[in-house]
């Protein structure tokens, strides 16, 4: 048998293992847990940096794209989006004589022929094909006693798509037509034809003619603009476009954006405060005092709630075409805060019965205390899901009321009326209902998104899940 | 469930009385004059026009004979159209709107319990995350937007087929009513998708599908006859508010596809400021919303019969 007899020398000080004295998660508060659950989901992070960009934009944004959302141009009508708008520098008009015909080289009509008249041949355009001015030449037709000028918009898609009827000539003699009428940087089909006075030709000549924006001399030293005839200038930049004013939309968004988003948030703000102040009264006494006012908020809930919106606008005064963003206000938050005060009635009558509120109230806790320390932390992360649900409709209610005319009027434009004027012309120019109905939906759909995520990120139930 | 009944009908009357009220009070008890203008009236005219629509009286005696002529279904002359009673431009445009509520709401319920049922079958999958951006889209577009873009879809097809396949606008026949339909329903067709997922999910975590599976029967067995039967019945309660979200959307639908029905002529009415129109339609609209909630709750308390139980207490 050997025997050990341990001596100093054998024993050695193991390296102390602090991971094993920390077993436990950090300590973290409640807000910090949440705030950390939401940073992790992709779609709230994501809603939370677009609705700050979103209020970058409609804040700071008018600072930086100085153009006045009010000014009209109407050289620039329902523009596309585009950075430069080239335009031709040229002379001032001076009245134009026209071309006309020597009466004796003209073969007069013969009546007692049956043929059909020729086609107006060569039809030529004078100088260039301007937005001020298009100028029109053609040959004589044998026989001819009238021309008649006709212009399309778009390519003739029958043989009779011949547009709409410009002008007639007085006499034979008249060889030329100056078109003035609205011409916009397009191209348009002319079409002329001869007449005897009683039949038309029946073969017709079309000659396509693209419109080039200009500027006279004149109205380029207005814009401040290099007043060379000839030069090609550019009439500033519409990154959205401009409307059927040919106000900027970049501009108009961003002032848009501050009557949507301030009634978006400001009217949610109130009535959730409002309905917190009625829902907690109303569940920390409980009894009759609770039933009564519950019963009111019954009553709001069956009030239809848009037609009252309409009907306050009007109680106040306010026709039809005339601004009302507080009236439309107020009723928003007199009318929507009965959800709230249902949420936070629920919760303060939960809380009232737990068992840490029991305890607290037979160590001698004040009503004041127990609001404090128990009721609002408990209820505000209910109410910010609330508060962050109840923007959207704001939202949406405000685009709708302006939308039909009875949110805010000219010239404050909100994305609802934007909207509305947009629509109007959608089929040849859809950017003008594009971007304000974009800039809706992507605020709205930030929000959900965002409630969403609170939603889920404040249950603390979700952290055991994790 | 008859007391339950009675009960839920005496309310919904109180409330329309709450509503008729509410109305009255928002048009007599603030500064303005429905019949003030910019132009100066002739006090003799002014008083004759006060009488005939009975603004001479006091407000109690103006509110007395106001619920009492409601209560005969008279809600007075309208004041842009002197010679057409409220009543009659109800009954003439309201049918219009009913038939493309219901149409929508037809829609709505069978695409939300259709792809509610899709998603939450197919969990976690393309299809179920297909939907959900559809879902959270149709919720998040104003309906006028939708309205628009429906509107051009049908030009634009129009376009290309070189035939009228849908009328662009109007209310005649089948064809008119497919688009603004779908377009009224998409929003609520989106909400019912995600409650009718959200309840699909709770109902396949239950006990009884689980013993159901236990049996050992078929996949399509029990989500014909387990999950679906009780998954739907959350919808039912929600068609009643539905139908309100249904009703004032179709002001704007009504609008843009120009379908002559009540919410337009509601728009008109405010444009004009017709305040016989703005008060009847109102309440008119509110009454009837009063009544679709009670019957959805009715509805519901016959399907589930554990409402019955509880209402019998």
């Amino acid at each position: 048998m050997t025997s050990f007899t341990p001596k100093p020398e054998d024993f050695a000080l193991l390296a102390q293992r602090p991971s094993l004295h920390h077993l436990q998660r950090p300590s973290m508060s409640y807000w910090q847990d949440a705030w950390r659950r939401l940073r992790r989901d992709p779609k709230a992070s994501v809603s939370l940096y677009l609705i700050i960009a979103l209020f970058m934009i409609t804040l700071f944004g008018p600072l930086l794209w100085r153009v006045e959302p009010a000014r009209e141009d109407l050289d620039v009508i329902s523009y596309p989006p585009g950075l430069r708008i080239p335009a031709l520098i040229v002379t001032d008009p001076v009245q134009w004589p026209g071309v006309h015909a020597d009466p004796a080289a003209l073969v007069p009509a013969d009546p007692n022929s049956t043929q059909s008249l020729a086609a107006t041949t060569t039809i030529r355009v004078e100088g260039e094909a301007t937005t001020q001015y298009v100028r029109l030449t053609w040959q004589p037709v044998a026989g001819a006693a009238t021309y008649l000028v006709y212009r399309n918009d778009h390519t003739p898609e029958a043989a009779g798509d011949l547009g709409l009827p410009l002008f007639q000539t007085l006499s034979a003699e008249e060889l030329s037509f100056e078109d003035r009428l609205q011409l916009k940087p397009q191209d348009y089909w002319y079409t002329v034809i001869a007449s005897d006075g009683v039949e038309e030709a029946s073969v017709v000549t079309t000659m396509k003619v693209p419109v080039q924006r200009a500027l006279t001399v004149s109205q380029a030293r207005e814009r401040g603009l290099d007043a060379t005839p000839g030069q090609i200038v550019s009439l500033g930049a519409h990154p959205f476009g401009t409307d059927t004013l040919g106000r900027d939309i970049l501009a108009r968004v961003m002032q848009g954006g501050r009557v949507s988003l301030f009634i978006g948030i400001v009217a949610p703000l109130l009535f959730v405060f409002m309905g917190t102040v009625y829902g907690g009264i109303s569940g920390y006494f409980g009894g009759t005092i609770d039933a009564v006012m519950m019963r009111v908020t019954d009553f709001l809930v069956a009030l239809p709630f848009l037609l009252f919106m309409i009907l306050f606008r009007i109680a106040f005064g306010i026709g039809p075409g005339e601004s009302g963003i507080v009236p439309m206000m107020i009723a928003l938050v007199l009318l929507s805060w009965e959800n709230t005060a249902r949420l936070v009635r629920g919760q303060v009558l939960q809380l009232r019965e737990e068992a840490y509120v029991q305890a607290a109230l037979l160590l001698g806790a004040k009503p004041l205390y127990l609001i404090f320390r128990h009721m609002i932390p408990n209820t505000i992360g209910p109410l910010l899901v609330n508060l962050t649900f109840s923007i959207p409709m704001a939202i949406f209610t405000e685009a709708f009321l302006s939308f039909i005319g009875m949110g805010v009027a000219p010239p404050t434009s909100s994305w609802g009326s934007m909207s509305n004027d947009g629509i109007k012309t959608m089929v040849n120019t859809p950017h003008e209902l594009l971007f304000p109905a974009l800039f809706i939906s992507v605020t709205v759909l930030a929000f959900n998104l965002l409630g969403d995520g609170l939603r889920d990120a404040l249950d603390s139930r979700m952290r055991s899940r994790e | 469930m008859l007391s339950y009944i009675v009960k839920r009908f005496g309310m919904g009357v109180l409330t329309i009385w709450f509503i008729a009220t509410a109305t009255f009070v928002a048009m007599h008890l603030v500064p303005g004059n429905p019949l003030a203008q910019e132009k100066a009236v002739n006090p003799v005219i002014r008083a004759n026009l006060e009488k005939q629509y009975g603004l001479d009286k006091p407000v109690t005696t103006q509110y007395i004979i106001y619920i009492t002529n409601m209560l005969h279904g008279d809600f007075g002359i309208s004041y842009t159209q002197e010679n057409r009673f409220v009543k009659d431009i109800i009954s003439e445009h309201f049918p219009v709107s009913a038939e493309l509520g219901l149409l929508s709401l037809f829609f709505a319920t069978l695409g939300g319990v259709l792809f509610g049922a899709i998603t939450a079958l197919s969990r976690n999958r393309w299809p179920d995350h297909l939907i959900m951006v559809f879902v959270i889209l149709g919720v998040s577009v104003p309906n006028f937007v939708f309205a628009a873009l429906g509107q051009l879809l049908i030009l634009k097809l129009n376009g290309w087929t070189g035939t009228t396949i849908l009328p662009i606008a109007g209310w005649d026949g089948f064809g008119s009513m497919l688009m603004p339909s779908l377009v009224l329903g998409l929003s609520t067709m989106a909400y019912l998708t995600r409650l009718m997922r959200a309840t699909m999910l709770e109902v396949a975590g239950t006990d009884y599908i689980r013993t159901a599976r236990a049996k050992g029967l078929s996949t399509t067995r029990i989500f014909l006859s387990h999950q679906l039967r009780n998954a739907i019945m959350p919808v039912i309660t929600v068609l009643g508010p539905a139908i309100a979200i249904i009703t004032t959307g179709g002001f704007v639908v009504e609008s843009v596809f120009t379908i002559p029905g009540l919410g337009r002529y509601f728009v008109q009415a405010v444009q004009q400021l017709d305040y016989t129109v703005i008060m009847g339609t109102t309440v008119f609209f509110g009454a009837f919303l009063v009544l679709m909630v009670i019957v959805a709750d009715i509805l519901y308390g016959f399907v589930d019969p554990r409402i019955r139980v509880e209402a019998g207490r």
